[in-house]
Order: C-alpha cells, then structure tokens, then sequence
C-alpha cells in the first residue's frame, strides 16, 4: 500500500462524500424546514441523470448537459410538490412513506418507459477526460477533481444561502416556526415550493455529475437515497452541517475501506479469501458507523433533540 | 415522628441562566393534602417533571417512600408507589374509557408480558377497573371512546387509572381545570376521602378548592418555595402577598 | 354493501382457499402457486403489521428478517443437498431438508436480528426509525451480493423442495394447504395478542407513550418485544417463500421488498388485522392482471396506492365493512 494509492482513495472518498451531500442537503432540509421524509429525492437524481444524459446526447455539450439536470429535476420537484408534496406536509410519516414509494414506482417506470430498460451513457467531456498530476506527482483524473471542487463550490454557496440571505432567513425560521413566519407575511406555501425545488435540483445536479462516472439507469437513486439517509442519521436531521460532516465520514468510509479492509486482511488469510470477505465485512462498514453514531448520540452528530 | 412518603431535598435545575428550580425542598406526609401554589412561570411544571421522572435535576434528591429514586426511570417511580394525573390529559384517545383503567390494572398487577388471555375478559382486572371508573362517577361511559369524552371527563378518567394503581401517593397535576362549578365540588369532595388512602400533592390553579383542600400549603415563585404552612398560615404570610399583589387570587 | 368486518374478515379470508380449490378443479397449477404467494406475501406483513399496526413503528427494514428466513432455508437445504456440514468453527451442522428444523432456525435468526436492530433503532423515533430501519436493510442486502459463499448476487437455487411430514410438499395444492395452515395459526395468534394485555399496552403505547410509562411500564421494552416478535414471523415467511421459488438471493433483502410489505398492509387497511392479507391478495392480483396488460404495471400500482395514500385511508376493508378497525 503506497502514499500515492492512500491519497487518490481519499480523494476518491471525499468525492463519493461530496456528492453525498448534494443528496443529504436537500433531503434534510426539506425534512428541517417541511417536517417531510421523502423517498422520491432518489428518484430527482435519477430524473437529473437523464436529463443530462438526453441533453449531452443531442447537444454534445456537458455543460448544456449539467444545465438541463438542473432544469430538469427542480421542475420535477415543482410538478411533485404541487400536485402530491403538497397534501403530506400534515400528515404522519407513514402517509409520507407510502406516497413518496408510489411516486418512486410511478416515476422510476414513467423513466423506463421514456428511456428503455437499457443504461445510457453520459460521457466525460474531453477536456476533463484525462489525468492531472497533483503536488507530489499523483495522477488523479482531472473529472473527478473537478467535481469535487463543483461539490465544493456548492456546498459553499449553500451555506452562504442559508446563512447570509434572506431567503435562507425564512427557511430558517421555517424551520424554528411555521405559524408565525405565516403571520410575518411570508407566502409559505411559495417558500416551501421553493425548498423543495432547490433540494431537487441539487439531487439532479449530483445525478448528472455522477453519472459520468457510472452509468445512467433506472433505479440508481434510491441506493443513494439510502446512504443519503445514513448520512442524515449520522450528521442529524435538518443540519446542513451535519450532512456535510456526515457525507464526507459516509464517503471516506465506504471507499477506503473497501480499498483496506481486504488489504489488510491480506496479512491473516490467503488472497482471494482476503478479497471476498474484506470486501463483505466493508459494505458493512458505514452502517457499522452509523450504528456506533447511534449508541453514543441517537439524535446525531449536530441534531438536537 | 411520621416518615413523610415524598421527601424533595434541595432539587435545583436550571435551564441557561433561568433557575426554573432554586434549591427546592418539600415533603409529603401521610394523610395530607399539600398544595403546590404560584404565579405561572414559577417552576411548577418543572419540579412536577422532576418529581415524576421526566427530567432529571441538576442538583438534589428526590426520595420516595424512603426510598432514593432520583435516577429512577418514569415507571420505575411508578412501581415504588407513584400515581400521577396530568395537566394535558395522557390517555390512549382510540381506546374506550375501561380499556384505559384496565392498562392501569395491567401496570398494578404487572401482567403485561401475558400474550394469548384476552385482558378485557380477565374477570378480576376487569372488577379492579370498573371500580374505579365507578368511583370517579365515569360508568356511564365506560364503553366510550376518550376521544369522544368532554375535558372533564378525561380529567376524571385520569384519576381512576391512578387510582388503579393503588399508589402510595397522589401526584395530581390540576384535576380541577375543565370540571366546572359542580364538577369541582365533586371533585373536592372526593380528594378530600382519597387522601385517608394515600397522601396528595396537589398542584391546582382554583384557589377556593386549594383553601379548602390542604393540610399545608407551598408557595413557589421564580424556582423558590418562599413560603410552606396550613392555608391560614399562608393567608397571613406578607411574602405570599407581595408575589400574588396585582393577582385576583382571593388570599 | 356494508358488512360487520369480522363477517367481511371470514368471507375474504375463504377466498384464498376457495380460488385454490377452484384452480386445482380445473387443474391451473398455476393459479395455485399464485394463491400459495399471496398467503406467504400475507404472511411477512401480517408479521410487519404488529410492529406498525398495533405498535405504530413504521419499519423500512422488514426485508431484513424476510431475507434471513429465506437464507436460512437456502443454507440449510444446500449443505444438506451438497452433502457437505456447515462449518461455524465451533462446531458443524448438518444440512436439513425437513421445513420444521427449517421454519425454527429462520424464526430464531430474525427473532435475534430484529432485537439487535430493535435495541439500536428504538432508542430513536419517528423519521430517524425509518431511516435506520432502511439502512439495516440495505446493509444486508449488500453483505448478501458480496459475499460469495452462498451464490453472491446470483442468489441460490435448491433443486427439490423441503419436506414435511405426511405431506408430499411438491404437489402445489398440498404445499398451499400447508401454508395457509401457517398463515392461519399465525393470525390466530396476532388476533390473541392483539387481545392480551401486552396488545393493550402496545396498543395504548401508540396512541400515549407517556400514559404507559404512568402505569409502570416501559414503551421501549413493549416495542421491543413486538419488533422482535414480528421479525420472527416475517422470517418464518421467508423461509417459506424461499421454498416456494426454490431459490433465495439478495432481493428478499431488498428496500423495495419492505416497502411492499408496507403497501400490503395499507391497501388492505392498516391497523386491522386481515388487512395484510387482502392488500397481499390484491397485490398479487393486480401484478398477475396488470403485468399480462402493460410492462410498466408498476405505474398503475404506485397511482393506486397514491389514490388511496391521499384519498382512502381506511383500505379497502375499511371501504367494504361498517364500523372502525383497531384505529382509523
């Protein structure tokens, strides 16, 4: 095991945690400021993923390609809120369960029957296709950097938003108090359309990005909602920061130890051995933290009780 | 010398700055009403929550029946001889009013680990609980739902399930709130008797049922007990009337 | 047309029966196989819906105790058809092909799974309890595809299925009678707890967790103890199922599964005790009919179940039958 291998596994994990906060952000805000638990934030990635896909495969360009996930799942979001969201805000988290798994299958097989059953393709643009060489002399793939300095940049301007505007103002108060920012004369109903539009397009954003780098199929979203949830359970719901936190101790998790475990077993037991229960006992690892995280603060790293 | 059957020494709790409790000491003793007065915001909830097992001091002890149960759980307070009505009703609002008073039973006698034997056909539990629905005057809706029942009512089915319990003492957390002029004399009436059964420590806003009532009166203001004596004692205390002055509490 | 629901409970509940007999009468083997899926699908929600129907714990990680009941039949019976003990380093077990040393293991491992992954996700509530109950889920389904042992992601198959005595299990009718003798005991039993004191403070710790800690009891220990007896009766359904497809792999593991066992429960009615197994009998339905019609028959079964999300809560036996279930 070299420096240099170490080092590109953890930025290959702060990059699959980046990403992970794209996801985990809007999930738990939507959930701080609205009080919903929604299945469907999977479903936006995947919508965002196509949309890319579909727009890179016209236009050829990736930018355009990035633009349209963005469009794309934040009007998903819109249409979603409005017609169904909507009408669970009141209700308990079983109904907000079930609806949410309805529009999972109505919009996952809506996406097959547009898309085919067959995985799409969303290509690297040529620019960023090959290496760059680090300080210290690590080729690293130049895409990947740069999506994690995109996450970055986002995760940035979140904070920004929440914390220094206006409009994060009232989703904060949202989140303390819904009735009296009603009395203040905040339309809240606007407001919470727009939450859910900008956790859409995050998730749509972060379909697009990773799609890249795997493929663009049906169903990629919800084993990605899922970790978003270890995430969220981990940080605490409603904690911007605890998802970012919480993203990054997912990401770095998942990656390296898939990459140390059958490594450092490789020391106890033959090779192959070593592989497959290493890597058995590493798809483990994150729950493994999350429960851990559980015994020691059940509402969460940032959550309050 | 009688033990006292709830014995508080110096409970303090502070949330921030705010002492909602200021080194808070009190007892109950056998056959006693003893009324837990003062301004709202004095810290009434919080030393009931202390009291009760949901919230735990920062400083102090809360002993009951001689027994140390500061780091005891809810139930656990519960099984040393506890029996608690609320302020905000705490009922099962799908349940009928005996299914209610018969989950008491189920707690008194510790039968909840029983799978298969119908509870609502067990013939002894069943006599326990319509007892005591009879002796709040509930029977007549015995077999309605709590979500059906008036305030009153669901006050009154708070006490039957304490009642249940046949507990050492009462913690009764205003009974008198939604009753109404007869329902309170009812009321009066009955925790007068019931207290030959089991000591009273009665928080309650109806100040004419509060001077009838106790045997001894605490009065609480901003986290402190500035003031503890029988109703006539109190009545005289220039303290207790600098707290109250401005209030229309007829002192 | 109202009916009591326990007249309404004994019609749909001969149902099953009924189309099983009807199926072998005029030899549809198929349709047999069709109804012995509906009452083993029944089967894991009805196990699922003491935790949430009476109990209010609204678990995405019933897959969990499914996927170990079907793994253990698929452990089990492939030592026993490959000849070869298994080896768990203390000491090592034969294989079995016979359902009740079967049934036994699989409900023991969910029962112990379900307390291990009860102590850690009821010390939280609400939406964390989803998430975490999800997430267990998840955790097993990717152990089962990386591990290779037992078939990995290409799951096992057991070429005959287990045995039962006095009974030849791979006539479809006879391996049917079979099962819906397991799902009526077991309904039997739900309806007895349901009844007993622990169903009252269960019950009553759904609707006022405080109420119940007034009357000395611990909401924790409750909800523990259903989690765990549920788990124990969705795995005894895997098991089942495994033996009905004669293969297990890890989508009995799968999110989606536990979310179906969800959506069983509500179609039927949620909070009453045959609910699971009409919304199961209507599921199975609805995919037979609707996947013969369209490939994207899970479109029409989300818009359903949003319709009755939003719009009809009491399920379809709340629709049909007078009065009140359990709670509305």
């Amino acid at each position: 095991m070299t420096t240099l291998l170490l080092i590109e596994q953890v930025l290959n994990g702060l990059q699959a945690g980046i990403m992970l906060f794209l996801m985990a952000a809007g999930l738990t805000l939507i959930f701080g400021v609205m009080g919903l638990i929604n299945l469907a934030h999977g479903s936006l990635y995947m919508i965002g993923a196509f949309a890319a896909a579909a727009v890179a495969a016209a236009t050829g360009s990736f930018l355009l390609a990035l633009f349209a996930s963005l469009v794309a799942a934040a009007a998903a979001g819109v249409v979603i809120e409005l017609a169904v969201i909507r009408r669970l805000y009141d209700r308990d988290h079983l109904d907000q369960v079930l609806a949410t798994f309805a529009l999972i299958l109505i919009l996952s097989e809506g996406t097959r029957w547009l898309f085919g059953s067959f995985p799409l393709y969303l290509d690297v643009p040529t620019i960023l296709s090959g290496p760059v060489i680090l300080p210290g002399g690590i080729a690293y793939p130049a895409y990947r950097l740069v999506i994690i300095l995109v996450g970055l940049a986002v995760a940035a301007g979140l904070f920004l938003l929440i914390g220094r505007t206006r409009i994060g103002i009232q989703i904060r108060a949202g989140e303390a108090d819904r009735e009296m920012i009603a009395a203040l004369g905040v339309n809240i109903s606007a407001l919470y359309t727009m939450v859910f539009a900008l956790g859409a397009a995050l998730a749509g954003l972060a379909g697009a990005l990773v799609g890249a780098i795997q493929s663009v199929q049906v169903g990629m979203g919800e084993p990605v909602l899922i970790l978003a949830f270890v995430v969220i359970v981990i940080g605490g719901i409603g904690s911007i920061k605890g998802a970012l936190v919480g993203a990054l101790l997912v990401g770095l998790t998942d990656t390296l130890g898939g990459v140390l475990l059958p490594l450092a077993l490789g020391g106890l037991m033959d090779a192959s051995s070593a592989t497959s229960i290493g890597s058995a006992v590493a798809s483990m690892l994150i729950y493994v933290l999350m429960a851990v995280v559980l015994i020691f603060r059940p509402t969460g790293l940032y959550g309050t009780a | 010398m009688t033990e006292p059957l709830l014995d508080i020494r110096r409970l303090t709790k502070s949330f921030g700055a705010l002492h909602a409790t200021d080194d808070v000491s009190l007892t109950l003793l056998p056959s006693e009403i003893h009324a837990l007065i003062g301004p709202n915001g004095a810290g009434k909830s919080t030393l009931i929550q202390q009291i009760a097992g949901g919230l735990a001091p920062d400083a102090g002890r809360v002993m009951l029946n001689g027994r140390d149960v500061t780091d005891l759980s809810t139930a656990e307070r519960v099984k040393c001889g506890l029996g608690r009505t609320f302020q905000i009703s705490a009922l099962a609002m799908e349940n009928t009013v005996l299914q209610n008073a018969m989950l008491g039973t189920v707690g008194a006698t510790r039968s909840v680990w029983r799978f298969l034997t119908p509870i609502m056909q067990d013939g002894q539990l069943r006599v326990q609980a319509e007892a005591a629905i009879e002796r709040v005057g509930l029977e007549d809706v015995a077999h309605a739902r709590v979500s059906t029942l008036s305030h009153g009512q669901r006050r009154l089915l708070e006490v039957a399930i304490a009642l249940t319990l046949s507990p050492k003492l009462f913690l009764m957390d205003e009974p008198m709130a939604g009753l109404g002029a007869e329902g309170t004399a009812r009321m009066t009436a009955f925790l007068s008797e019931l207290r030959r059964e089991a000591p009273i420590l009665l928080v309650e806003h109806d100040m004419d049922a509060v001077f009838a009532l106790a045997d001894r009166i605490s009065v609480l203001v901003a986290g402190k007990v500035i003031a503890t004596g029988t109703p006539d004692e109190i009545r005289g205390n220039s303290d207790v009337r600098a707290a109250y002055l401005g209030d229309e509490v007829p002192l | 047309m109202m009916l009591p629901e326990r007249t309404l409970n004994i019609i749909l509940f001969l149902a099953l029966p009924l189309v099983a007999v009807i199926a072998l009468a005029l030899d549809e083997p198929f349709i047999i196989t069709l109804a012995t899926r509906a009452a083993i699908l029944a089967l894991a929600a009805v196990g699922l819906n003491l935790a949430l129907g009476l109990g209010g714990l609204v678990s995405l990680g019933h897959a969990v105790f499914f996927g170990l009941g079907g793994y253990a039949m698929g452990i089990l019976a492939s030592h026993a058809q490959s000849f070869t003990p298994l080896d768990l380093g203390l000491f090592t077990l034969d294989g079995t092909k016979s359902m009740p040393i079967i049934w036994l293991v699989a409900v023991t491992v969910s029962a112990f799974a379900a307390l291990l992954i009860g102590l850690l996700a009821l010390r939280t509530a609400g939406v964390y309890f989803i998430m975490i109950t999800l997430a267990f889920g998840q955790m097993f389904y990717y152990f089962t595809i990386s591990w290779p042992a037992y078939g990995g992601e290409d799951g096992l198959s057991i070429y005959v299925r287990n045995s039962f005595p006095g009974l030849n299990t791979l006539d479809p009718i006879q391996f049917f009678a079979l099962v819906f003798g397991v799902l009526a005991a077991v309904l039997w039993l739900m309806g007895r707890i349901e009844r007993s004191s622990f169903g009252l403070a269960l019950g009553s710790a759904r609707q006022n967790a405080v109420r119940v800690e007034t009357v000395g009891l611990s909401p924790f220990r409750l909800r523990l103890v259903a989690f765990v007896i549920s788990g124990a009766v969705t795995g005894l359904a895997g098991a089942l199922f495994a033996d009905l497809n004669r293969f297990v792999s890890p989508t009995m593991f799968s999110w989606q599964m536990s979310g179906e066992f969800i959506v069983f429960i509500v179609l039927g009615g949620i909070g009453r005790l045959y609910g699971p197994v009409v919304g199961a009998c209507l599921f199975v339905l609805l995919e037979h009919m609707l996947s013969g019609v369209s490939d994207f028959w899970l479109i029409y079964l989300g818009a359903v179940l949003l319709l009755v999300v939003l719009f009809a809560r009491g399920g379809v036996i709340g629709a049909l039958a007078n009065g009140r279930g359990v709670h509305d």
